[in-house]
């Protein structure tokens, strides 16, 4: 479809991707299937039954040694050092000025922390954090020889319950195991971006296709279904889950993208506190919420939210809320339009349509235990 | 993907299915499958006056959304009702239930400027 194709990493399931049909497209240096079957179908599977996501696009950097917990506290917005076990904690990695670098995934194994960030970021992120590494913590690029896939659905437990039993349905949410050696480990975890229960399960990239093919014969009494990056956004954006570049990036700080739940203030000191701190006691300009849209046209990025016909802010995600049933979006908005309730018209192309600001998630009946994952004290 | 051998197509990926002096509108096999589920499709108003190749109405889909590019010019005899209860035939039936308007032609000389199925196989083919 484009020249670029041939420079496309491809992932250790491409194979399969092919055998289904899906349809590919480039994504983040990476060729992803978008769809297998269709969004609305594959979307409906996951809020309903089970579905297996291909992300082996995101990438893994494991940092090792005895300062490693301490480093991932200091690159991270939320607490990355007092973790038990297992425990996996979601957090944006922030600049000195406190804009976004990447939001990721920190996984506690022993004193190492393994990180899992966004494939567009991957090559920032490592720069970032060797750019920054104190002595006795070594880096350690893991992107190439992982695979990943994400078990998610209300049937996600019992699919997983026949490949590792009840170590895995015995994880709480943002739980995880991880097993193996230094140079063939797996990790399973209850984790996902779809508001479902799920599980996200890493192995080196050669038992990619062995995994794959368990997984599916594991869940083909729940009716298992592959399921694309389409969906995947479908099913984030009603969770009002943010998105990489979309909705946080450099230039928007963790508060106003309302993950002040991430940010641990209290922590002694971490890459864009004072700056966070700052813009906490200046109050916040804009604040990063959910449209539900009367009508049926979709608000896409870039649209303008007005109120009372006064520019009040812009959209930065928006769809077709597939559960919700009406288009949902989120937007960065000001002023009275940042409460939820307000009525506003989001506006483009001439064509206004009215929607409320709603809070985040627009989908508040999905299958996870928690919309966030729990802190450890 | 099929391509109606008795149908005419734009650059665009619209077909023209000519009636005497009225054009069937819809978007192709092609279209539907780059674009996705349709969930909203915004067409003209009973009457309105189109103009060749410019925009008379959009498709939304899951994830993007496309204009629709006016095959001919002249007045909208007739718009599918269907598409608003269930835009998804357009994914379905492309060529049959998806139609998407019906225009009375004003000038045929226009249809004249259309691509023949052949035509339109070949620019797919530049596509793939």
């Amino acid at each position: 479809m484009l020249d670029t194709a041939t420079a496309l990493k491809r992932t250790p399931f491409h194979p399969r991707h092919i055998a289904l049909g899906a349809k590919l497209v480039p994504f983040a240096g990476h060729e992803m299937p978008i769809q297998y079957e269709g969004i609305l179908t594959e979307h409906r599977t996951v809020r309903s039954g089970v579905g297996v996501f291909d992300v082996s696009h995101m990438g893994e950097i494991r940092l090792v040694g005895p300062r490693a917990a301490s480093y991932a506290n200091w690159l991270v917005t939320n607490e990355a050092a007092a973790l038990t076990e297992g425990k996996v904690v979601y957090s944006p990695m922030c600049l000195a000025d406190g804009g976004i670098i990447d939001d990721l995934l920190v996984y506690a194994f022993g004193s190492d922390r393994l990180l899992v960030v966004n494939a567009a970021n991957f090559a920032k992120d490592l720069a970032w954090i060797q750019e920054n590494v104190p002595e006795g913590v070594t880096v350690v690029d893991e992107n190439a020889a992982t695979a990943q896939l994400a078990v998610q659905g209300p049937r996600a437990e019992a699919v997983i319950a026949k490949l590792y039993g009840e170590r895995a349905t015995s994880l709480a949410f943002y739980e995880s195991f991880q097993e193996g050696t230094d140079d063939d480990w797996t990790v399973v975890s209850r984790t996902g971006y779809t508001g479902e229960d799920g599980f996200e399960i890493y192995v080196r990239a050669p038992k990619a296709l062995a995994l794959w093919d368990r997984v599916f014969e594991a869940g083909a009494p729940e009716g298992i279904r592959a399921i694309g990056l389409g969906a995947r956004d479908t099913l984030r954006l009603e969770m009002g889950y943010c998105l990489y570049g979309n909705d946080i990036d450099e230039t928007t700080n963790p508060l106003e993208a309302g993950l002040a739940w991430t940010v641990r203030l209290e922590k002694p000191e971490f890459s864009g506190k004072q700056a966070i701190q700052a813009s906490k006691e200046a109050g916040l300009k804009r604040k990063l919420l959910g449209l539900v849209l009367d009508g049926d046209r979709i608000a896409r990025p870039g649209h303008l939210v007005e109120m009372g016909g006064q520019p009040a802010g812009r959209v930065v995600s928006g769809s077709m809320g597939i559960t919700v049933g009406r288009p949902v979006a989120m937007a960065y908005l000001e002023g009275e339009a940042a409460i939820v309730g307000a009525r506003v018209d989001v506006t483009a192309r001439g064509q206004s349509t009215p929607a409320v600001v709603a809070s985040r998630p627009m989908y508040k009946n999905g299958s996870v235990r928690s919309p966030k994952p729990r802190r450890t004290a | 993907m099929k391509v109606p051998e008795d149908l005419r197509y734009t650059r665009e990926h619209e077909w023209v299915r000519v009636k005497k002096d009225e054009a069937e509108v819809g978007i192709t096999d092609y279209a539907q499958g780059e674009l996705g589920d349709v969930i909203f499709v915004e067409l003209p108003a009973l009457g309105a006056r189109l103009t060749q190749m410019k925009t008379f109405g959009t498709i939304d889909a899951v994830k993007t959304v496309s204009d629709l590019f006016a095959p001919v010019s002249g007045e909208v005899l007739a718009v599918n009702g269907d598409l608003k209860d269930n835009p998804a035939v357009v994914n379905q039936s492309p060529y049959e239930k998806g139609w998407m308007v019906r225009i009375r032609v004003e000038d045929p000389t226009q249809l004249d400027g259309l691509l023949s199925a052949e035509d339109y196989k070949k620019l797919l083919g530049a596509h793939a």
